[in-house]
């Protein structure tokens, strides 16, 4: 495609908010329109970008590269089967989350969309980028308008609940920059070229012990992100305290993050030291997704149950992430959509009762179905999806997910099909105390039901988990090159430190299958030739 | 028409899907008219198919309509396509699924006239049929389990129906948690099947069997696994525990779930996979133990409870018992035999149930009834006549039925299994005319106001009635045992082709005289007693319950089960957790993030003491150092 229409998706959110810049504060509805219209622009554009996808093509197309500060920092960006649904999904939901919010957000309305469409950049951004320290930066810049949206207009704790998110965050984050310039230099050494490429990094072969340190910072980076547990505390807080769209942004995407990360750079980089922690990471998901479902089953607090129960379905597509086969993969990609769905959906429909009730403690409700059937029916089919009912999109992800699990490690299987169960048990317990029974609270009685604008921002992602969930062809077929290619590089380069390779004549690099690179010159004409040089030890101090 | 044999399940979805969006804008009149029609036309799409495939079905040719209308989920080896499949055997359910399913419908006309939620009712209910057509018509597990899992779901929206009353809401989240026990090995089942057989489709997971490419022990655990989920799903040892609870729902929500869908799923998917369970000897004697327990367990429940519609959910419990106990035994025909002639006979009692409590203004207690024989002319009748199949009285089909499954066991010599199901059966009978006697028989036990508004239900829901009964008696004579002439089992010869024949046995004539006459006896039996507690001696029933408090109390509370359960399971899960929350999430967790940041931030306070900024603390700082530094040097 001539025109570079991934970075018009990625910058055009950014535009409107510069636009938003000089508008008045006082004209509220304008700004919530920009911000709309913008949003909207942003998600058609992904859709021409999804329908112009190449979905044989395993590599990374529609690439855009030019130099931006040397040394290898080069604006680079493009899109392969791994980011495509995750940047559609992404684009798809900010139009909804500004929707959510059109009337209850009605101080520093300005701020707010400027903040939002900010976000969408940089979440985009992270998607797309193929450079590494242009991912880091777009990585890093996301936090900022999450800060600032929830800890403005966030609820009572919002404060240490922004403050305790970016923190944990940015503590992965600062090791994992430290790993990336040890990456960098390790690069430079054997090529005596600078770059922040993904796709020249992962040319790297590192020695296993090099591997486990950098894999740590990176994993380290990612599982809070995820989050993994241990590391999922700031999750609750962060959910309870931020407004509708802050819940849903950063449980539909941001958390997919995470997951993006170990799939494009930490599994890809570090195939020995993903080998060797994967028994611990799985482990840490399998907990994950029990622990996670028996404290969903006791919160008191609807938005830190919904909270919970993500920790417990991102322990299945972590899970899945390891099993390290084609199913797993795709269950896992495509569950990370279908968890952006369900989970996003529920936040906004949490959203809507508190509109009205201004509480989120379960017992402050009871018996809001015969008030609000239409709400009812909504809430139905979005618990339903997060359950992993058939014939929505949640079973398709799942029986891929613990499929793909079964396949590699039966016992991990075994174990994580109870999500079956503890999904079941604690979505439809809190669905039975906030929906169902006799009106015990008079509040109840003065709930409208759903309006047209909050029917129109549910609406298309019900007819989504439908669509996923009956014809799910659609969007696997988009990951199968990808996935495979991502597979066989893992594979290969897992292969590389066999039982033949000495332990004593450690090797830091070693030159990958540059014959690959030379049969499709178009690709790197910008680059030159790779000259791989082969360090050894006594070259070399220990990182 | 038959060509478009996968229509079948869409009409209902079809209608369904129209209530459910345009529900609101929707006569009453429209709603009663559409949601039985599409019912209907499934049941006419069903026939024409069922009669295209019979005349071939008779010869020994498998004869299955297939369609793929498109590939479904396709991942790796993980390929599974949207087939519908339509044999001899998904005949017998469509059938039975939808021509039950449109009687309950019509019926459901009148029940639900008054509430208030009408629309969403019908929407539910085609919901509920389009979710057990798909289950039969799957042409491959994982989609089966689409539709196991959807009748899962409509059970749980339909049981909750009035979800207003805490009870409902709550035993319709039962149906649908314990049911997921179930499916959560059921899909466990599933993976194995994928990842050793590399298919989930019918025809091919047969033909890997009989190639012999599968170890036993594989296939018993494959149909152990699927088994467990079935005993979710129909409700049999350990997982039965929501069936009763969900008398919930409105009556003929309860007839659906007994008869037609849901409960009957378990024995399909048994049936199914006959090979399979053929080919592990193991799994089918599991079945086969696991049918005969439940049989006589349900059984004795039923024998000491006073709700009309719970007596009604054991006597399910216990006759989808039988049906896995010929399932397990090799005796797929009579398990399908028995599961069909009991679609018509459970269907009827309850409807008939439900025309007793709609009669009076939504009594359930057997002990406020009592002579209502003369007031309720057809309701009594039609319900004497489903007492009498249900009982195993000579010549009505449950009779035929239920004998097919016993003279199996016989024949295999599996005389305790013989045992256990003839004694199921003489508490079969005693339990049914206890109800029967309680109900209609004896003295008017209920308030005048109630009798004041006694009264005879409508034709739209008597009519019913009389058809169901008319079946109830007649079903039965497709499938005459072996004793009134050979051949004339058309039933078990129509399955003929897609069952296997495990065991080929062969009782002499006098023998199988032998067992019917022993069970029409135990039959009469059971009824004798009945009559003598119930209406000769009433006091008998008291007199024992006080010599035997332990017994009857026992009984009458359900074994305790599902206090058991909740002690075992429910309270550690609910209280480990939040335990786990306070003691270690919070506190711990939670504690040591918080934790580490008041360790930065202490030591930081520490260390802003020196930046006091006062002149004379650095100069004495300054002094300090250089001291130090010199006396270093010097020294």
């Amino acid at each position: 495609m001539s025109i570079a229409i991934i970075s018009i998706i990625t910058f055009l959110p950014l535009a409107g908010s510069f636009l938003l810049l000089f508008i008045p504060g006082e004209k509220k509805d304008l700004h919530r329109l920009i911000a709309l219209l913008f949003s909207l622009i942003t998600f058609s554009l992904s859709i021409v970008l999804f329908i112009h996808f190449d979905s044989s093509k395993a590599e990374p197309q529609m690439v855009e590269k030019s130099a931006w500060l040397g040394y290898g920092i080069n604006y680079h960006v493009g899109i392969d089967g791994l980011s495509l649904l995750l940047v559609l999904l992404s684009t798809f939901l900010f139009p909804i989350a500004i929707l959510s919010g059109w009337r209850y957000i009605d101080q520093r309305v300005k701020e707010y969309h400027i903040f939002l469409l900010f976000l969408e950049t940089g979440i985009i951004g992270v998607f797309v980028s193929l450079n590494l320290f242009l991912f880091y930066v777009f990585w890093e810049v996301m936090l900022i308008p999450m800060y600032f949206l929830i800890g403005i207009w966030g609820g009572p704790r919002r404060i240490y609940a922004t403050i305790k998110f970016v923190i944990f965050t940015m503590f992965g984050s600062l090791l994992m920059l430290v790993a990336i310039f040890t990456l960098y230099s390790f690069y430079y050494k054997a090529t005596g070229v600078y770059s922040f490429e993904i796709s020249d990094l992962t040319k790297l072969i590192l020695l296993p012990k090099v591997q486990t340190w950098l894999f740590l910072a990176f994993a380290l980076a990612f599982a809070i992100k995820v989050p993994l547990f241990p590391f999922h505390t700031w999750l609750p807080d962060a959910h309870v305290e931020a407004p509708t769209a802050g819940s849903v942004i950063l449980a539909a995407i941001l958390l997919k993050m995470g997951v993006y990360g170990f799939l494009r750079l930490a599994m890809p980089l570090f195939p020995q030291a993903l080998a060797q922690f994967t028994p611990l990471l799985m482990i840490l998901s399998l907990i994950g997704i029990i622990y996670g479902g028996c404290m969903a089953l006791i919160q008191k607090d609807v938005k830190s149950l919904v909270a919970y129960s993500s920790v417990s379905h991102m322990g299945l597509i972590m899970l899945a992430l390891f099993a390290l086969n084609q199913e797993g993969l795709e269950g896992s990609i495509l569950q990370m959509i279908n968890h952006g769905l369900s989970t996003g959906a529920l936040f906004l429909i949490v959203g809507i009762l508190y509109e009205r009730a201004h509480t989120r403690l379960i017992k402050d409700y009871g018996g809001v179905s015969r008030q609000m059937p239409v709400l009812a029916a909504f809430f139905l089919v979005c618990m339903l999806s997060s359950i992993g009912l058939p014939g929505l999109n949640g079973f398709v992800g799942e029986i891929l997910c613990l499929f793909g699990v079964f396949q590699s490690y039966k016992i991990m299987a075994y174990l994580a099909v109870t999500t079956v169960i503890l999904a079941a048990a604690y979505l439809l317990w809190m669905y039975q105390r906030v929906m169902h029974g006799p009106i015990i609270h008079e509040h109840v009685r003065s709930f409208k039901d759903l309006n047209l604008r909050e029917i129109l921002y549910l609406a298309p992602i019900v007819v989504l988990m439908f669509w996923i969930g009956i014809y799910p062809n659609f969007f696997l077929r988009k990951m199968d090159a990808s996935v495979n290619f991502l597979l066989q590089k893992i594979e290969e380069k897992q292969k590389y430190f066999g039982l033949e390779m000495e332990p004593h004549k450690w090797r830091l690099i070693k030159p990958d299958l540059s014959e690959k690179e030379q049969s499709n010159p178009k690709e790197n004409v910008s680059r030159p030739a790779l000259a791989f040089r082969e360090i050894f030890a006594g070259d070399d101090k220990k990182p | 028409m038959s060509e478009y044999f996968w229509l079948i399940p869409l009409f209902p979805a079809a209608s369904s899907f129209i209530l459910v969006i345009f529900g609101r804008w929707l006569p009453k009149k429209y709603v009663s008219v559409q949601a039985p029609l599409a019912v209907l036309l499934s049941f006419i799409f069903g026939l024409a198919s069922f009669l295209k495939i019979y005349p071939r079905g008779l010869g020994h040719e498998a004869a299955g309509l297939s369609k793929t209308l498109f590939s479904w989920i396709h991942s790796g080896s993980f390929q599974i396509d949207f087939t519908f499949w339509f044999d001899q055997l998904t005949a017998v359910m469509v059938l039975v699924v939808s021509g039950v399913g449109f009687i309950i419908h019509v019926y459901s006309i009148g029940y639900m006239a008054e509430d208030r939620s009408y629309t969403r009712y019908f929407s539910l209910l085609n919901l509920f049929t389009f979710a057990m057509l798909l289950l039969v018509m799957a042409g491959n597990m994982v989609l089966m389990f689409v539709g196991w899992e959807g009748v899962g779901l409509c059970s749980y929206l339909l049981i909750g129906f009035w979800f207003e009353r805490p009870s409902a809401a709550s035993a319709g989240k039962k149906a649908f948690i314990v049911n997921r026990i179930g499916d959560a090995a059921f899909l466990l089942g599933l993976f194995f099947l994928l990842f050793n057989f590399k298919t989930a489709s019918f025809p091919e997971i047969n033909r890997a069997l009989t190639d012999g490419r599968i170890s036993s022990s594989l296939a018993t655990l494959i149909a152990l696994l699927f088994f467990a989920g079935a005993t979710g799903k129909s409700a049999q040892i350990p997982l039965y525990v929501w069936l009763p609870d969900a008398m919930e729902g409105p009556t003929p929500v309860s007839a659906l779930i007994h008869a037609a869908t849901m409960v009957t799923a378990g024995v399909y998917m048994v049936s199914r996979l006959n090979v399979l369970y053929s080919y592990s000897g193991i799994a089918a004697e599991v079945v086969a133990i696991i049918g005969a327990l439940t049989a006589v367990y349900a059984g004795t429940i039923a024998l000491t409870q006073f709700d009309i519609k719970r007596v009604l959910a054991y006597s399910t419990i216990s006759q989808i018992g039988y049906m896995f106990l010929g399932c397990g035994v090799g005796a797929f025909a009579a398990g399908m035999f028995h599961l069909y002639t009991h679609a018509f006979f459970k269907s009827l009692l309850f409807l008939a149930a439900g025309s007793v409590m709609h009669a009076l203004s939504g009594e359930l207690d057997m002990r406020r009834m009592g002579g209502l024989k003369k007031h309720l002319p057809i309701t009594y009748s039609t319900f004497l006549i489903g007492a009498i199949t249900i009982a195993g009285v000579p010549f009505f089909s449950g009779f035929f039925s239920k004998d097919a499954i016993l003279t199996q066991c016989y024949a295999q010599g599996k005389y305790f299994l013989w045992l256990l199901g003839l004694t199921g059966a003489i508490i079969t009978a005693f339990y049914m005319f206890r109800l029967i006697f309680l109900t209609f028989h004896g003295q008017e036990r209920f308030s005048a106001e109630i009798r004041h508004h006694l009264h005879e239900s409508p034709p739209v829901m008597t009519i019913p009635l009389i058809i169901l009964a008319f079946f109830s008696i007649i079903a039965g004579y497709i499938g005459l045992p072996v004793v009134f002439g050979h051949d004339l089992n058309f039933f078990e010869r129509f399955l003929e082709p897609v069952i296997i024949r495990a065991y080929e046995t062969h009782l002499s004539l006098g023998i199988e005289w032998l067992l019917i006459i022993i069970s029409s006896v135990i039959a009469f039996v059971g009824i004798f007693l009945a009559y003598v507690f119930y209406l000769k001696s009433p006091h008998l029933p008291h007199q024992l319950a006080s010599r035997f408090p332990g017994v009857y109390r026992l009984l009458f509370n359900k074994y305790y089960v599902d206090e058991i359960y909740n002690i075992l399971f429910v309270k550690p899960l609910v209280k480990g957790s939040e335990m786990v929350y306070y003691n270690f999430d919070l506190p711990i967790i939670d504690g040591a993030v918080n934790g580490s940041a008041k360790t930065v931030s202490f030591f930081g306070r520490i260390l802003s003491l020196v930046q006091s900024g006062l002149i004379r603390d650095y100069a004495l700082v300054f002094i300090l150092g250089v001291a130090i530094i010199l006396g270093l040097i010097l020294f």
